[in-house]
């Protein structure tokens, strides 16, 4: 594939989006994880995957976002959506969870919609569901690139607020933190790498590229920095090797990516076990 | 000379929908002193704790915390938190030990600042002021409810605050370790740190504190502590609601 990467674009073009992702997810990741808002991510990607039918829809039946990159109306629906679950968190207190499975009927209802409207699409949906390599483009590429710095900044400068509120959202607020405004912000960046991950691992895949390799760290890592450093190495490991695997054996870049983060997983388990006995 | 008042309580009323939880209550804690706040469960000593924190707004009456009214209040550095919750948190969450007493001192830094030096050696300090120097970079999941409750102990003065509230601290924590915790709060007390420790449990309260604050919606009783050990049982049962008998603990 090396070889190949100097030849092809799109090779470069996946690999470099592939390293972006495979950094910001589970950095990320870690986040939701500890907060208990591991499906917040599933939730997000059925949005997002509304967002595409109707950009793909538009597209088809009114011409008017010819050339208009999907991805762009996926990252607004997931905002939107982001959004949706926050106010329907405060709704529901004492059901907070019930938001997440609402969001998530409600993305993959309209999806469904869109779709049929279409009389199906010609393009490449399917490669938006599982992930595709040949479908990344350079513009993608920089997108990603965008949203990887804007995570990795905010990241950085909320993260004692951050990890504060996961550990201990009473004492977070009681200290005179602004814990709302700092879960907005939050919640937007999980949106937006969500529709970012998608070209190369898939909506459907995405929430394991920001758990898995966290269940994994929280396993074999002490204190949260360290979880996040494992989670970020497990992460780019788990993508590196299943692009060149998918590209070796002909397989679907997101399953391959997914079915390594699960063998990672599997290992740390094992491993942990084998320390304690 | 007047002392100085570190929290002022005045004419306090709080309510969830139609259930009054606190009437009208008032008392100060004096800079300095060591407060047991009484009463038994359901009194409204949480919802009270939550009023002072600016958690929740009473319907009816003023807190300050150093003389500022606590709507006004923002150098919350000033005070240390202890929760009920504290030591029921998430034990599978990856945090050591010098990671969660660092966290106590968010609020001070504020936002988009990070750790400096002297920061980190006021951690440090702090984890050894409760004695967890050893176990600094141990999963904080990993330690007895004792230990635990030390080291939010410590997350709770690493910002070295004038003022130190605990919500029943000793809920979960053995026995034994009960009174190396009361020791501790002893010390804490002597460097000139102002504690309101909130308890159901007036046995052990009364030889601890300084002053002592007996709630059960209204205030029933507030005053130094000598003066409430003068109490007789039958009027600590009129405000306990049922008969009492109070124990001194002899750890």
């Amino acid at each position: 594939m090396i070889e190949a990467m100097f030849h092809y674009e799109f090779l470069r073009n996946a690999f470099f989006a592939g390293v972006l992702i495979g950094f910001v997810a589970p950095l990320l990741g870690v986040f939701i994880v500890v907060r208990r808002l591991s499906l917040i991510a599933d939730a997000l990607s059925h949005v997002t995957l509304a967002g595409i039918a109707a950009s793909l829809l538009l597209e088809k039946k009114i011409g008017t976002f010819a050339g208009w990159n999907p991805l762009y109306m996926g990252m607004g629906f997931s905002v939107a959506g982001s959004l949706f679950i926050e106010k329907l968190r405060g709704v529901y207190k004492h059901y907070q969870e019930l938001a997440i499975p609402i969001i998530l009927s409600g993305g993959i209802g309209l999806s469904v919609i869109f779709i049929s409207l279409a009389d199906g699409f010609n393009t490449d949906l399917f490669s938006y569901l599982f992930g595709s390599v040949s479908a990344v483009s350079r513009q993608d590429v920089w997108v990603i690139f965008g949203i990887a710095c804007t995570v990795v900044v905010a990241l950085g400068l909320l993260y004692k607020e951050l990890f504060l509120l996961s550990f201990d959202e009473e004492y977070a607020v009681a200290s005179g933190i602004r814990a709302k405004a700092i879960h907005f912000v939050f919640i937007v960046l999980v949106a937006l790498v969500i529709a970012a991950s998608m070209r190369i691992v898939g909506i459907l895949l995405v929430s394991s590229l920001m758990t898995l390799p966290v269940a994994a760290s929280i396993r074999i890592g002490k204190g949260f920095k360290q979880a996040i450093v494992y989670s970020v190495l497990l992460g780019e490991l788990a993508v590196i090797a299943g692009l060149f695997m998918s590209y070796e054996l002909d397989l679907a870049p997101g399953g391959t990516i997914v079915m390594l983060s699960v063998f990672i997983l599997l290992i740390a388990i094992l491993w942990k076990k084998w320390r304690r006995r | 000379m007047k002392t100085e008042e570190v929290l002022k309580v005045e004419h306090v009323s709080f309510r969830y929908e139609k259930e009054n939880v606190l009437e009208d209550v008032t008392f100060s804690v004096p800079k300095g002193a060591f407060v047991g706040l009484v009463g038994p469960n359901g009194s409204g000593k949480s919802t009270l704790l939550k009023c002072i924190l600016g958690l929740l707004k009473p319907q009816q009456g003023n807190i300050y915390l150093f003389g500022t009214p606590i709507s006004e209040f923002k150098e919350w550095h000033r005070v240390g938190f202890v929760s009920q919750k504290a030591n029921s948190f998430n034990t599978g969450f990856p945090a050591t030990v010098y990671e969660v007493v660092a966290s106590g001192l968010t609020a001070k830094l504020g936002l988009f600042r990070f750790l400096t030096s002297k920061e980190k050696q006021a951690v440090m300090e702090a984890i050894d002021a409760v004695g967890m120097g050893e176990f600094r970079q141990q999963n904080i999941g990993e330690l007895s409810g004792g230990q635990q409750q030390r080291v939010f102990i410590a997350r709770a003065i690493v910002s070295k605050p004038e003022l130190l509230i605990l919500d029943e601290p000793t809920v979960g924590v053995d026995v034994h370790h009960v009174q190396n915790f009361y020791n501790m709060l002893d010390e804490l007390n002597r460097l000139g740190i102002t504690l309101l420790l909130v308890t159901h449990d007036i046995g052990t309260i009364t030889e601890k504190v300084t002053h002592v604050a007996c709630l059960n919606k209204h205030l029933y009783f507030h005053g130094k502590a000598d003066e409430f050990a003068q109490l007789k049982d039958h009027d600590l049962s009129k405000f306990y609601g049922h008969h009492l008998h109070v124990l001194s603990h002899q750890h």
